[in-house]
């Protein structure tokens, strides 16, 4: 009979195959052997220490996002002179080197912990360092992600991010750790990656190595020794996704749904290429401003877009102006301090304060879509009121970009879309920020996400208004939220309306195998269903019975 | 001996990211700079780990510590500690 395990799911998707673990730490001990010559034991380890240094500090250059900050973080901790200092010191007071490496990250690792909250967080990124330079003093393979020539689903108590930076998706086809969190930095890089992922699984523990699993990401649910049958069932799931891997996406009947990417960066960009995405619905341009002393400058601005925009050639790309202030906030701005960031001034809001921000990036992205000749719109983020609207469009108009749109987070904007609609082109629902307003649960609380599940029939209820005002002005509207990427929730965006979806570059291939095997009108039978649900359990049942899937 | 004192800005105290950005300023000061909150030792400023064990929240009133002569240098530092580096 079949055991299995529950965790919490991180990253949708299934995966069957065997577990291997993350390889072990490398074990010092003060009865090593010491080294014979104290000075060249000193050199030896401040070898190893910059040696780790630098592959971090490579790593965090090549990576985007949260993963760049905690790597550069990581980097500064490799090579920290403090670590270094009780380094040699215990050398040349005769401990072993590399056993003086791991005594100095105890010390110091237990400190952090002692601090408690973040900082002890800290604590297991300061173990990975030391495990790392004390593999390199001992001429180990640092611990790490296993070889294997088959591909496996990596366990571990928890991932270290520069394991996670470093996982290949054609190797590693499923994760799973018995610590962590929903919003881990495993969880969050599993996801940009496209790999299933369950954490916080504290059973998972027994798992010996090896062990044939069934992982599934979506409801983070781990069955053991799966059946030849079961085995089958997987496989085929997965060989259905993998099998239209390319094209525009549409239903199973013809009906074209483009499939858009949402992109930070020029290497997002190219990724989104290659994986297909027939454009970008939304470009977010809050990289070139956040963490920097000085606004960029036009020129500068405009040949970062330029970058991006010919990546993309002649695929529409959709410009979200700057997405910042208060919970982001910028260095150079004095913005007043404020109890609640979410409802303060953030967004387009930002123009009341300062509106020379908002009309420069106009200007820059107008000369990069000159110089590249990309089809590019842009769109307002934070729109509550038809007079926020029509302000951003006349700016955008006047600055040349013809086609303005908004983003639709802000339930107000929702129940208005029919005002909005007459004074801009387009809609793009970002339905993470509409959920947080709509529910009253902050994003980034764990303790409200169950508010956050796309399947809480109020936010679709919701997308249904905005399409219902929007068509009486003939104005187009697109998802670019979390929500996007659920590949059978995406049938139901289409099925009230929506017309584009974009979502992170990975996602769109199972989006795209999923709307293929569905024709629009059952696309619109689970929407009709999930309107109509009392709960989200409902509403998730109803429409997986009207898209055929087994459940 | 110079002093100077700041309020630390970021939301996350003195913590992983902002850390990392302060000890790295401090170690290309020029010059020796230690840094106290009220209750703990001074620490090395160029020491991410020393600044992490300090645990300093936003909030916080930190010290800085420096010999004569490296006034531009701790003011750089301070305007740092008064921005809000988790940006």
């Amino acid at each position: 009979m079949t055991r299995e395990v529950r965790g919490v799911a991180a990253a949708p998707g299934i995966a069957v195959g065997s577990v291997k673990w993350l390889a072990a730490a490398p074990v010092t001990s003060p009865d090593d052997a010491p080294g014979s010559d104290v000075e060249a034991e000193i050199a030896r380890a401040e070898t190893a220490f910059e040696t780790v240094a630098g592959r971090y500090s490579a790593q965090a250059l090549d990576a985007t996002g949260p993963a760049a900050d905690i790597l550069f973080m990581t980097s500064a901790l490799a090579a920290d002179p403090a670590l270094l200092d009780q380094v040699r010191a215990d050398i040349r007071g005769g401990t072993p080197t590399a056993h003086a490496v791991t005594r100095a990250v105890t010390h110091f690792g237990e400190q952090l912990t002692a601090l408690g909250g973040l900082m002890a967080e800290r604590a297991s990124d300061l173990r990975d360092v030391g495990q790392r330079v004390v593999a390199e003093l001992l001429g180990v393979d640092p611990p790490g992600i296993p070889d294997s020539a088959t591909p496996f689903v990596l366990a571990a108590q928890d991932l270290a991010p520069a394991d996670t930076a470093s996982l290949d998706p054609e190797r590693v086809i499923g994760l799973l750790t018995v610590a962590g969190g929903p919003t881990s930095h495993t969880a969050i890089l599993a996801k940009a990656l496209g790999i299933p992922a369950v954490v916080a699984a504290p059973e998972a523990v027994t798992i010996a190595e090896g062990t044939e699993i069934v992982l599934d990401g979506t409801s983070g649910v781990i069955e053991f020794e799966p059946t030849a049958a079961r085995r089958e069932e997987v496989l085929a799931l997965r060989a259905r996704q993998a099998a239209v891997p390319t094209g525009p996406g549409r239903t199973s009947d013809g009906h074209a749904v483009p499939l858009l990417a949402n992109v930070g960066s020029a290497a997002d960009a190219r990724l989104a290429v290659e994986l297909g995405a027939e454009g970008v619905g939304l470009f977010r341009t809050e990289f070139l401003f956040l963490d920097r002393k000085s606004a960029p400058t036009v020129a500068e601005q405009s040949e970062r877009y330029a970058e991006i925009f010919r990546i993309m050639g002649d695929r529409p790309v959709i410009v979200r102006t700057l997405d910042a202030g208060s919970d982001k906030p910028l260095p150079y701005l004095a913005l007043p301090d404020e109890e609640n960031p979410a409802l303060g001034v953030r967004g387009l809001r930002l123009s009341s304060v300062d509106e020379g921000t908002l009309l420069d990036q106009l200007t820059a992205v107008e000369a990069a879509v000159k110089e590249t000749g990309t089809p590019v719109k842009v769109m307002a983020p934070m729109v509550a009121t038809v007079e926020e609207a029509a302000y951003f469009a006349a700016r955008a108009r006047t600055a040349g970009l013809e086609t303005p749109g908004i983003m639709i987070e802000i339930p107000a904007a929702a129940l208005r879309s029919e005002y909005l609609g007459a004074e801009v082109e387009f809609f793009s629902i970002g339905t993470n920020d509409l959920s947080q307003y709509l529910f009253g649960a902050d994003r980034m609380s764990s303790a409200v996400a169950a508010l956050h599940d796309p399947w809480q029939p109020a936010l679709a209820v919701t997308i249904a208004t905005v399409v219902t005002g929007a068509a009486k002005q003939g104005v187009k509207v697109g998802v670019c939220g979390e929500s996007a990427s659920n590949p059978e929730f995406a049938c139901v965006l289409v099925g009230l309306g929506v017309e584009t979806l974009s979502m992170a570059p990975r996602s769109i291939a199972g989006v795209r195998a999923k709307l293929a095997e569905v024709t629009r009108a059952q696309c619109e039978a689970a929407a009709a269903a999930v309107v109509s649900a009392r709960t989200a359990e409902d509403a998730l049942r109803a429409a997986r019975a009207a898209l055929g899937v087994d459940t | 001996m110079i002093t100077r004192t700041a309020v630390v800005a970021s939301k996350t105290g003195l913590h992983a990211r902002p850390a990392a950005l302060f000890a790295k300023a401090a170690g290309e000061a020029g010059v020796p700079v230690q840094i106290s909150k009220a209750g703990k030792d001074p620490v090395a400023a160029n020491s991410l780990l020393q600044i992490m064990t300090l645990g300093v929240e936003q909030g916080d009133t930190v010290t800085l510590h420096a010999q004569d002569g490296a006034e531009t240098a701790l003011d750089k530092l301070v305007s740092m500690l008064e921005t809000d580096l988790d940006a």
